[in-house]
C-alpha cells in the first residue's frame, strides 16, 4: 500500500503522515510491479482537495506501470469520481467517509461499477477492553458505529470488500488486531482485507491464520526493504500459506520489447 | 489498430495500457463506427451487467458488434462483463438480455463451501480444458486475477466452447472460445507476465501473418484520441 500527501509517498503512524518516504510513487509501483506483489493500493491522505489534480496525475501515470490490480482512494465521494479514478487507470475504488455519510453512495456505485469495484475502508479506534469504534474523516470523527455493524451494513448497501484499518495498530508494528479483525470476517460474506502494524512477515501469517483475514496489506514495512513483497511471499508459504509464488514481473518478458514509459 | 469499447464503466485505461505495454495500438472509442477501421475488438470488464448492456445498445454497438464480429468475422475478446454480454441472459440485479451468441446464461457465484467468499477476488490458476491460441506459450496451470460474483453457465450442448475453468468452491467458468470469439472471466491486463502474454497472443490471432504490416499503417489518425484517458468524453 502506498500513501501519498500532496503527490508525495509518505509514513504513516496513527495515521499521522509527517515523514516523507524519498520514492517517487511511480518507482515504488513499478518495484512492487516486479517483485509479483499481488495487489496494490494508493491512498490520497492530502489534507485539502488543492493537491487533488496532482494526484490524479501521478495515478495516471503509476497505473500506465502497474499490472496487477491497483486500488485507489481517499477523497472519493461520489459516482463521478469512481468513475474518473476507474479511467484514469484505477481496478477498484475504497470509499470511506463519504460511505458513512451516505451509505446509498455505495448501491450507486455497485449498479454502475459492480460491487466488485466497490471497496469499503473501515478505520477503527479501539478504545480499550474491545470497545471498538468506527472512525471517519482520516481518523478524526467518531461515529459511534460499531466495526462489525457497518461492515455488514455497507456490504448490505453494495460494498464488494472490507479494508479493514486499525487507526491504534497503525505504524505501531504490534501486528493486526486479531480479536477485531476476527469479528469483522465473521460479520460479512465478502473478502477482508487487513490494514495496520505490520513489522514482521510473521504479522501477515497471523493476519490470515489468526485474524481470518482473505487479504494481508501492508505499507510502511516495504518501503523500507529491498525485494521487500518477495520475500514477505516466500516467508508465507514456508509457514504453509499459500501464495501466488513470485512469478517474474513485466521484466522478465523478454520475448518482445517492453516499451516503458517514464 | 485494436478497439477497445468504452461503454462508461469499463476499466479502459488498464486495458489499454497493457495494449500499450505490449507495443500494440489500441484506441479507446465510444463511437461504433470505428470498430469499422478496427482489426480486433475488445470489451473490457467492471461494471454491472444490466447498465453496461443498456449503454452499449444505446451507443449502438450491439448491432455494430453483430455486424463486425459475426458478419465480417472480426475478432473479439470480452474481459470479465465482456465475457458475460455473450450469454443470451444475465441474472445480475434482474434478468437482462445479452449479446446471444452463446447459449447460456449469468449466474452469480454459488459456492458449496463458505470459505470461498463471493466476490471470488484474487489470484487463481486455470485448469485449459480445451486447446486456445491464446494459452500458447502459457505455462500448464497459468495464474491470473479474477474479480467477480457472477459467471457464464452454459447449456450442455455448448460446453466444448469451454476452454479454461478454475475452482472457487465450485468450477468457475475461467475463458470460453467460439471460433474467433473469445472471452476471458479473469484480467489478463493485471496479471503480469501470463496476462501480458495472452494479450499478446489475441493480438496473433487478430493480425496473423500481416501484423507488421498492419501495425505501420495505423498511425497518426486517432492519436489525440487513442490511450487518452482522462480527457476522453464519456
Amino acid at each position: 500500500m502506498l500513501i501519498l500527501r500532496d503527490g508525495l509517498v509518505v509514513q504513516s503512524i496513527q495515521f499521522k503522515h509527517t515523514n516523507v518516504i524519498h520514492w517517487k510513487a511511480v518507482t515504488a509501483v513499478d518495484f512492487f510491479d516486479r517483485w509479483a506483489v499481488d495487489e496494490i493500493v494508493v491512498l490520497d491522505v492530502s489534507r485539502n482537495l488543492k493537491q487533488r489534480q496532482k494526484f490524479h496525475t501521478i495515478l495516471g501515470v503509476l497505473a500506465q506501470k502497474c499490472f496487477v490490480p491497483l486500488t485507489v482512494g481517499g477523497w472519493v465521494d461520489s459516482v463521478e469520481e469512481v468513475r474518473h479514478l476507474l479511467r484514469l487507470g484505477a481496478d477498484k475504488v475504497t470509499l470511506n467517509t463519504a460511505a458513512v455519510r451516505r451509505p446509498q453512495l455505495l448501491t450507486a456505485c455497485a449498479r454502475v461499477f459492480g460491487s466488485q469495484c466497490v471497496v469499503v475502508s473501515i478505520d477503527v479506534k479501539d478504545h480499550g477492553d474491545g470497545n471498538y469504534e468506527v472512525y471517519i474523516d482520516r481518523g478524526r470523527e467518531p461515529t459511534g458505529l460499531l466495526p462489525w455493524d457497518w461492515a455488514r451494513q455497507a456490504r448490505e448497501h453494495g460494498a464488494g470488500e472490507i479494508f479493514l484499518n486499525c487507526i491504534d495498530r497503525d505504524g505501531f508494528r504490534q501486528g493486526y488486531d486479531h480479536r477485531l479483525l476476527r469479528r469483522v470476517v465473521e460479520a460479512v460474506d465478502i473478502p477482508v482485507i487487513a490494514m495496520g502494524g505490520v513489522l514482521t512477515w510473521q504479522h501477515l501469517v497471523d493476519g490470515i491464520v489468526l485474524g481470518g483475514a482473505d487479504a494481508v496489506a501492508a505499507a510502511n514495512i516495504f518501503h523500507y526493504t529491498e525485494h521487500s513483497t518477495k520475500k514477505a511471499k516466500d516467508f508465507m508459504a514456508s509457514s504453509g500459506i499459500e501464495v501466488r509464488r513470485v512469478q517474474a514481473g513485466t521484466d522478465a518478458f523478454k520475448d518482445r520489447p517492453l516499451p516503458r514509459l517514464n | 489498430m485494436i478497439a477497445i469499447i468504452d461503454y462508461g464503466a469499463g476499466n479502459l485505461s488498464s486495458v489499454a495500457n497493457a495494449f500499450r505495454a505490449i507495443g500494440q495500438q489500441a484506441l479507446i472509442t465510444d463511437n461504433y463506427r470505428d470498430l469499422d477501421k478496427a482489426a480486433g475488438i475488445v470489451l473490457p470488464g467492471v461494471g454491472a451487467f444490466g447498465d453496461s448492456m443498456a449503454m452499449l445498445r444505446r451507443l449502438n454497438f450491439v448491432e455494430a458488434l453483430t455486424d463486425q464480429v459475426i458478419g465480417q468475422g472480426k475478432p473479439y475478446l470480452g474481459i470479465c462483463l465482456g465475457l458475460q454480454f455473450l450469454a443470451r441472459e444475465s441474472h445480475e440485479h434482474g434478468v437482462h438480455p445479452g449479446l446471444g451468441w452463446i447459449e447460456g446464461a449469468v449466474r452469480r457465484l454459488a459456492p458449496a463451501d463458505k470459505r470461498f467468499r463471493v466476490p471470488h477476488i484474487g489470484w487463481n490458476n486455470v485448469e485449459v480444458d480445451n486447446p486456445c491460441p491464446l494459452f500458447a506459450g502459457l505455462s500448464p496451470e497459468p495464474i491470473f486475477y479474477f474479480v467477480h460474483s457472477y459467471h457464464l453457465v452454459m447449456e450442455e450442448t455448448e460446453s466444448s466452447l469451454l476452454t479454461s475453468a478454475c475452482y472457487h468452491g465450485e468450477k468457475v467458468t475461467a475463458s470460453v472460445r467460439r471460433g474467433h470469439i473469445f472471452g476471458v472471466q479473469f484480467h489478463p491486463e493485471k496479471s503480469q507476465r501470463e496476462g501480458l502474454l495472452l494479450l499478446t497472443n489475441f493480438t496473433r490471432v487478430v493480425y496473423g501473418e500481416e501484423r507488421d504490416a498492419q501495425k505501420t499503417s495505423h498511425t497518426g489518425a486517432h492519436t489525440a484520441r487513442r490511450l487518452g484517458g482522462a480527457e476522453h468524453p464519456v
